[in-house]
């Protein structure tokens, strides 16, 4: 590698910059440069990994990869049983996560999920100025209409489109008195040092379950308290909840061994000496409860480091205070500003049934990188997408086949849709896109189809049919081993579509 | 963007929760989910099923049946529960008339919500009310 290698990116002009060196990052500049579009890609770290390098606390992380699943590692349908993975084009970079687990969980270790990240980046040559710090930006007139000035710590950068995929790692704290008192998620210590102490923990969502979950050996006594209850993954049937891995003190609270769970407003943080006095409110009935803690951490969450975007008008909303974007992952109210890695959540699609994409977990947001680099392409750099054809005696087996294993639908349930448009040249495949794009946006005769979760434990897939400038919803029947290659299946979806597609078999 | 206090503040002065607590509001406050949608963006969709029930912290939606505009809804309005009630999809759709500031409660989280803040359903059911004898009062 050369020295000019090792720093790329100096500070110039460039039609896109790129903002982040984690996951989100780190796939979207690996589109970019796959589809030829000329970008710089820019990161305040010194390595790859973004909060990886740092984060789950507990060093472990809470999305999995089976190495040994049904699939080809070289596959795309591998994809599918590999939440941790970069998505790649070529079968030597896919997968690459199973290769660094050492087989002690299907959870990776914080550092195996660092060294896969690495590790693709130097496998496809993803090239990143490390180092280099967004401080501001600006707009200014160009040559071809306005220009960001994106200000860092090497000099400045002026582009046509931004993308900020600076992750959502920012520690937030509430403005609850005395909270200042109190230590973040962030600045949690070894574990150790909590040996024989009270430790009180406010938040109850994964983070403050996880401190929980890996305090409870060291810890005398944990309690946990936030207004409203607390919802566990495997009761509301989605990532919205408390993940199972953190589910013992659950169970220890439910039987009544030294963890407790409460639904409280946090009034007031005192200290007197070395303890902490916590003021509670229960939500329940206003009644007050007093409590007494050696520790308190605060697992209240964490923001986006937008810094001064929103003076430049990014609408931001939620307590992490996520931009408001389009279908599209484009600042909802500033064109020309993207988004990738664990911002796109701020894109939370139709969400039906109250189901979340998983847009926030790597699983989810590396497939909206690979829709927004084609996207850009698309409407910034006039690149054609590649329309195939499909037959239409193939269709049933092409959507059927895509339901049952399409990596796209399953991670990005009722958010991402394979797409196939009816015009006068027969059914075409659009490839996959957002659903609520393919609902607003489209015109012309389509089919939709999505993989969907109903929240009470069903899961199947749906096919929207688009026809003479009507959307109709069709439900496919579930399946107990969730194949929906069957011929009952294909019947099903044969009559949906019959109206629609001539010669369908 | 609203802190967590300024949507209790928020929803304090809404008549659908003017009963409750603040430790109640903070709990409700915590319970939904903080969504914006851009000027002409869908919320709901007609015929489209899973939909949830949204309350309007700013901004101005537009109630839209086959394309024609029929009502709007402003803040400390709410719209969803009726296709959340009756468990049918929406026979409207919703669109933001300018940028929308709102909470969303899921549709299966309505019904443990309602019967949790009995006063927030007895509310709801004013308001239902005072839109029928509205729509009725439109008809005659
Ligand atoms: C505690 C915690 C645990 C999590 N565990 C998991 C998990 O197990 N699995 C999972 O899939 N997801 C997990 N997530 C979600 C997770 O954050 C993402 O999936 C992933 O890290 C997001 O990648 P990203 O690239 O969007 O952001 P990040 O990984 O946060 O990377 C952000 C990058 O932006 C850079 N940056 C920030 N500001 C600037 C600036 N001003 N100038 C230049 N560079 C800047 C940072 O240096 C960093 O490189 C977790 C989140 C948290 C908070």
């Amino acid at each position: 590698m050369s020295a000019a290698d090792e720093r790329p990116f100096p500070p110039g002009d460039y039609p896109v910059v790129v903002v982040g060196s984690g996951p989100g990052a780190i796939q979207l500049s690996y589109e970019l440069e796959r589809l030829g579009i000329d970008h710089a890609t820019i990161s305040a770290d010194e390595a790859p990994g973004g909060m990886f390098r740092r984060w789950p606390f507990f060093q472990r992380l809470l999305s999995w990869t089976k190495p040994y699943a049904p699939e080809e590692r070289t596959t795309r349908a591998f994809e599918r049983w590999d939440w941790n993975s970069m998505i790649a084009e070529r079968p030597e970079h896919r997968a690459l996560q199973a290769e660094y687990m050492d087989g002690t969980s299907d959870f990776p270790s914080r550092p195996e999920m660092e060294q896969s990240l690495t590790a693709f980046t130097e496998r496809t040559g993803t090239r990143i100025r490390y180092g280099c710090r967004w401080t501001a930006t600006r707009r200014e007139p160009g040559p071809d209409g306005d220009r960001f000035v994106v200000e860092t710590t090497d000099g400045e950068y002026r582009c046509r489109i931004a993308i900020v995929a600076v992750g959502v790692a920012e520690p937030w704290s509430p403005s609850t008195p005395g909270i200042e008192l109190t230590a973040h998620y962030a600045d949690t210590r070894s574990a150790e040092t909590y040996a024989g102490k009270r430790v009180f923990i406010i938040g109850k969502q994964n983070s403050g379950f996880e401190l929980a979950s890996g305090l409870l050996q060291w810890a005398a006594r944990i309690t946990l308290a936030s207004p409203s209850p607390a919802r566990l993954s495997v009761v509301v049937n989605s990532l919205n909840g408390v993940r199972a891995r953190y589910v013992q003190p659950f169970e220890d609270s439910a039987l009544g061994f030294g963890v407790d769970i409460l639904n409280a407003s946090i009034e007031r943080i005192t200290r007197s000496g070395n303890a902490f006095h916590v003021d509670l409110r229960q939500t329940v009935d206003g009644s007050a409860l007093m409590l007494e803690a050696d520790e308190v951490i605060s697992a209240t969450g964490f923001t986006c480091p937008l810094l001064d975007l929103p003076e430049l008008g990014v609408a931001t909303f939620g307590q992490a205070k996520l931009p408001a974007q389009t279908a599209f992952w484009e600042s909802a109210t500033v064109p020309g500003i993207y988004f990738a890695g664990t911002i796109t959540q701020g894109a939370a699609g139709l969400k039906k049934h109250g189901m979340p994409a998983f847009s926030g977990a790597v699983q989810g947001h590396r497939y909206n990188a690979r829709i927004l680099a084609r996207h850009l392409g698309e409407r910034h750099f006039g690149m054609d997408r590649d329309r195939p054809a499909i037959r239409p005696r193939d269709l049933l087996d092409y959507l059927l086949d895509e339901a049952t294993g399409g990596p796209e639908l399953w991670h990005q349930k009722g958010y991402l849709a394979r797409v196939v448009s009816l015009g006068s040249d027969g059914p075409r495949d659009e490839g996959i896109l957002p659903l609520t794009h393919a609902l607003d946006d489209g015109d012309g005769d389509s089919l939709i189809l999505t993989v969907e979760a109903d929240g009470a434990g069903a899961i199947y897939p749906v096919l929207y049919v688009r026809h003479d400038g009507r959307t109709e919803e069709h439900a496919l029947d579930s399946h107990p081993l969730l194949d929906f290659r069957t011929t009952a299946h294909r019947r099903q979806l044969a009559d949906m579509l019959k109206r629609v597609v001539p010669g369908v078999a | 963007m609203a802190t967590r206090d300024e949507i209790v503040e928020s929803l304090a002065g809404m008549t659908l929760f003017a009963d409750l607590s603040a430790p109640q509001l903070q709990g409700v406050a915590g319970r939904m989910d903080e969504a914006f949608f851009a000027d002409g963006e869908r919320i709901l969709r007609q015929g489209l099923t899973g939909s949830g029930f949204y309350v309007i912290l700013d901004g101005e939606v537009g109630v839209v049946v086959d394309g024609r505009q029929i009502n709007t809804l402003g803040r400390g309005e709410f719209f969803g529960e009726i296709s959340i009630l009756l468990q049918k999809p929406p026979v409207a759709d919703i669109v933001a008339l300018r940028p929308m500031r709102c909470l969303v409660l899921a549709g299966p989280a309505v019904e443990p919500f309602l019967l949790d803040h009995p006063r927030v359903m007895y509310r709801m059911l004013q308001a239902l009310g005072r839109r029928l004898t509205g729509a009725n009062r439109a008809r005659s």
